[in-house]
């Protein structure tokens, strides 16, 4: 079954500088939920294994993730795909855009994703709140690592 | 009539050991060195097999093996197939694809089995099951049957181009063409008979056993029909040889058909017992029952009724689309064809039919027999053209059934069957006067003053139960002969064990088949007993499904039990030293004519064995007769169910406010059991037409995979049914029985749709009528009612 959300934050950092975190993997690591490991295995792609609940499904996913359409430092687009053993499968990907705003970066993102197996089977009705609450995390977190330290 | 013998209600000797739980289901039985099997399935419903990675699995701890469809293949092991052969109109050939027990190469529908683990626990073997590797190329998915043969949908199996499985039809399309152009009237339908889940309380499950020194197995196994079973798996599926495989069927917690079929999951229990030469058990969770298990129904129709000027029927025609899902099932061929097409000339003279079906691949489980099978999906079709029909031609729905009844028996159809025997204006009489249908306008605008819409619909259904002749069967195309077997051992002391090819899972059998021995020899129903479910007490049986083991498997023991009491009346004449023709028996004596020498049926049941009173060249001791009983005709059970329905205009919620239901099963052996069988039957029709409904996605995933989604109806969706019955027996059996098993949810989800659409003033409501479906149907109404203004 499918899925869509979107949404977008301000972020306190310049284009370049939130372009440069959108592409460093210990920054990605630290803003995946659950994110246990992400190894690179090329500029574009890197391996992934989170743990996951999604309602009475828990999981601890093996996930190729890849990176395409780059055109720095206006976005690209961030694409998974995996495979959660009994539990199902998962892929998606979202569309990042960076725009200039505010003196910070506007990033704006839509996210798409697909489900199967046991996780479609009993967690679909929840599995849309859970999407989104992963993205809002994923986003969240990300604004963080991407604010300037409070001063000392 | 005696208090346990034919006619009386007797509480279910089965009941004590069920209600303390004393049962002994398969998941009870436990054997020596038992290894546990888990199951992983496919996440998709259509993904080519590229690689499995067991390497992880194999070390995880207490894993025994690790089996994947290679190693099946590898062993030879063959197909799953479907029993009954269905031929398309061109003359060719059903196109039946290969039914691997694990999918080799590639998976068809979410829940395909792809490897699996066996482990020392049940633990073990799913943790281990969690990192079996699988690398799939997902393909595209068809999942809805109406776009199945479309050029542009995948194709699921080589073997069937357009994944159209057969074309096939029956009847007379240019008589009927003929007659749709002389009509006065022409009702025309189109209707989809959902997809449900059968969720039987107790889930499928398999034990197996590999005897390494008599080089044979044993399977204890959740199935209608234990030698079916052992047929199947040694004659296709060529696991072991007949005598060298024993299937038991223990205690089994409901079937409603979906424990008919020849699963994967027993064939894999079989195959890894031997190959790890441990007992090996595999019980399905709820979940896995979903994906796994056949579903039933998934019929997508166009349909169509003329009439003439006085409201006669003059032809039907249909066109329906069968979803048979990813494979073919035992016995999936048959039901959308000689169990659906041949009943829908329904309680009604109607000179020509007409039907096409077109069965189809898709990527979903597969679709079999469930409570009805096919006779639910007819009798929608009749019931709701007739009612519809009334109503646009402004005849009342009872008088328009009452002028096409038919009145004269035999009877035959335009469609093959053979009506013999019924009373169709009895049932609708008798069932009108219990349901006050006089008095219904009159609650009608109680019910409006209440805000509330109220509609009342009817079912005059009509099934063939007692399935089946053989010869008949099989020369419609079915692999197998449909009679059924019994065998009658009167003990020394005067005790009687039967044993049956029927196979109860609910039904009451070990009461019922033992009223007719108590009645007919006249002991105590608490010396009898049956036996049943394991091939290695009764000979050979077909089993228990399509309302048979009153009509069949009773016949064969009342044919078992003429012998026993021809042979005891030999035994009699020496004993009363009296010529055999003088013996007569009645009320369990033995008695010579005219005179006051009487035997008790114990002494000489006792002197059978003893054989002190005759010569063993004369007669053979003993006291034991068998029978294969072969109907000459299906049975026709037929009646009427009214049901009425409160509609609530704001919310859209449906309530079953009344229920009435006369049948006619012909001679009722337990009237208490077979209330009980109405009651499940009417409740699963509900469910059908209310609130169950299998979803897939697009994407070919099942959405509506467990209870948080998929409804089962429940006590509080029901009111308190009046149950009655009518008889006109069946000719064509000794006692005249009929079957009454699956009646309640063939004849109810017509009525209930009947009822809601009489209520809201619309035919376009769908099953099932959920609230939200209803409430956008009065939306509809309402718009168009102000559009008119």
């Amino acid at each position: 079954m499918a899925m869509q959300m979107n949404g977008e934050v301000q972020l306190p950092a310049q284009r370049e500088e939130v372009w440069a975190r959108l592409n460093d993997t210990e920054t990605l690591k630290a803003c995946i939920p659950g994110c246990e490991t992400l190894d690179k295995l090329s500029d574009t792609e890197f391996a992934a294994v989170a743990t996951v609940k999604i309602g009475p499904v828990k999981a601890r996913w093996r996930a190729k993730v890849m990176l395409s359409d780059l055109d720095p430092p206006n976005g690209y687009r961030i694409s998974g795909e995996g495979e959660g053993g009994v539990a199902g499968f998962a892929k998606g990907g979202a569309t990042v855009a960076l725009a200039e705003k505010d003196g910070g970066t506007l990033m704006s993102y839509n996210v798409d994703a697909h489900i199967g197996g046991k996780l479609a089977q009993l967690g679909q009705r929840l599995v849309n709140g859970a999407a989104k609450k992963m993205a809002d995390e994923f986003f969240a977190n990300f604004a963080k690592a991407v604010s300037p330290p409070p001063p000392a | 009539m005696s208090a346990t013998g034919i006619g009386a209600p007797v509480r279910r000797k089965e009941d004590y050991r069920f209600i303390t739980g004393k049962g002994q289901y398969t998941d009870d039985l436990t054997r020596p060195g038992q290894t546990y099997i888990t199951f992983v399935r496919s996440p998709h419903a259509h993904a080519r097999i590229r690689r499995i990675d067991a390497s992880a699995a194999k070390g995880m701890p207490g894993v025994v093996a690790v089996l994947t469809g290679a190693d099946l293949a590898a062993d030879k092991v063959g197909s799953l197939i479907c029993g009954w052969a269905i031929t398309s109109k061109d003359g060719s050939p059903m196109k039946m694809a290969p039914h691997p027990a694990i999918a080799n190469t590639k998976a068809n529908h979410v829940g395909d089995p792809v490897a699996v683990v066996v482990a020392e626990t049940q633990a073990q073997a799913k943790d281990a099951a969690e990192k079996v590797v699988v690398d799939y190329e997902v393909l595209p998915a068809v999942v809805d049957p109406a776009k199945a043969q479309a050029k542009s949908a995948p194709q699921i199996h080589e073997v069937a181009p357009g994944n159209t499985i057969y074309e096939w039809h029956l009847g007379d399309q240019k008589a009927v063409e003929a007659a749709f152009k002389g009509a006065k009237h022409v009702t025309r339908l189109d209707i989809v008979n959902n997809r449900l889940v059968p969720n039987a309380m107790e889930p499928r499950a398999a034990i197996a056993e590999y005897d390494a020194g008599n080089d044979s197995l044993t399977l204890w196994n959740t199935t209608q029909n234990p030698h079916v079973a052992r047929l199947v798996i040694s004659a296709f599926v060529g696991i072991a040889p007949e005598h060298k495989l024993r299937v038991i069927a223990p205690d089994v917690g409901g079937g409603f058909g979906s424990k008919i079929f020849i699963y994967p999951e027993e064939v894999v229990c079989l195959w890894a017992a031997r190959k790890v030469n441990r007992p090996v058990k595999w019980v399905s969770e709820r979940t896995e029952a979903f994906v796994a298990d056949a579903h039933g129904r998934d019929h997508v129709t166009h349909a169509e009724m003329a009439f003439d000027g006085e409201g006669k029927i003059l032809a039907l025609r249909a066109k329906t689309i069968a979803n048979l899902g990813a494979y073919m099932s035992t016995f999936s061929s048959s039901v959308p064809t000689y169990l659906y097409a041949t009943l829908l000339s329904g309680q009604y003279e109607i000179p020509q039919i007409y039907c096409e079906v077109d069965a189809v691949y898709t990527n979903t489980v597969p679709v079999d027999a469930y409570r009805g099978a096919g006779r639910p999906e007819a009798t929608f079709v009749v019931e709701r053209l007739v009612e519809v029909g009334a109503r646009e031609m402004q005849i009342d729905p009872a008088d328009l059934r009452r002028r096409n009844f038919v009145k004269k028996f035999p009877h035959q159809t335009p469609v093959i069957m053979a009506y013999d025997a019924g009373d169709y204006n009895a049932s609708l009489k008798k069932a009108m006067e219990l349901a006050d249908v006089k008095g219904f306008a009159k609650r009608k605008r109680e019910s409006a003053r209440a805000g509330k819409l109220r509609g009342l619909g009817y079912s005059t259904y009509i099934e063939a139960c007692g399935i089946a002749p053989s010869q008949a069967v099989g020369s419609l195309g079915a692999g197998v002969g449909l009679w059924e077997s019994a065998e009658v051992r009167v003990n020394p002391t005067g005790s009687v064990e039967v044993l049956t090819g029927c196979h109860q899972h609910g039904q009451g059998h070990e009461t019922t088949f033992a009223q007719v021995v108590s009645d007919r020899l006249g002991i105590p129903i608490e010396n009898v007993s049956v036996v049943h479910g394991d091939t290695d007490k009764v000979q050979f049986g077909m089993g228990t499904y399509g309302s048979r083991s009153g009509a069949v498997g009773i016949s064969a023991i009342v044919k078992a039990l003429d012998k026993v009491e021809a042979k005891a009346k030999k035994v009699a004449s020496h004993l009363l030293e009296a010529a055999e023709a003088d013996i007569v028996f009645e009320n369990g004596q033995f008695k010579v004519a005219g005179t006051d020498k009487v035997a008790a049926f114990g002494d000489v049941a006792l002197n059978a064995y003893i054989a002190h009173k005759f010569s063993g060249q004369e007669l053979e001791p003993g006291l034991k007769e068998g029978s294969f009983y072969d109907p000459t005709n299906f049975t026709f059970p037929a009646g009427c169910h009214i049901c009425e329905v409160e509609v609530d205009t704001e919310t859209g919620q449906v309530e079953v406010v009344a229920w009435t239901a006369v049948d006619d099963f012909g001679k009722v052996i337990n009237p208490m059991i077979v209330e009980g069988q109405v009651h499940g039957g009417i409740a699963q029709g509900v469910g059908q037409a209310l609130l169950e409904n299998t979803t897939y996605d697009t994407d070919g995933q099942l959405v509506t995979g467990s209870y948080m989604d998929y409804t089962m109806p429940r006590a509080d969706n029901l009111p308190s049914f009046r149950v009655e019955t009518t008889e006109t027996l069946a000719p064509s059996n000794p006692l005249g029985i009929k079957g009454c098993g699956e009646a309640g949810a063939i004849a109810s989800p017509a009525a209930v749709i009947n009822a809601i659409t009489d209520a809201l003033g619309t035919e376009e409501i769908a099953m099932p009528a959920t609230p939200a479906a209803v409430w956008a149907a009065l939306q509809k109404v309402n718009q168009s009612r102000k559009a008119a203004e």
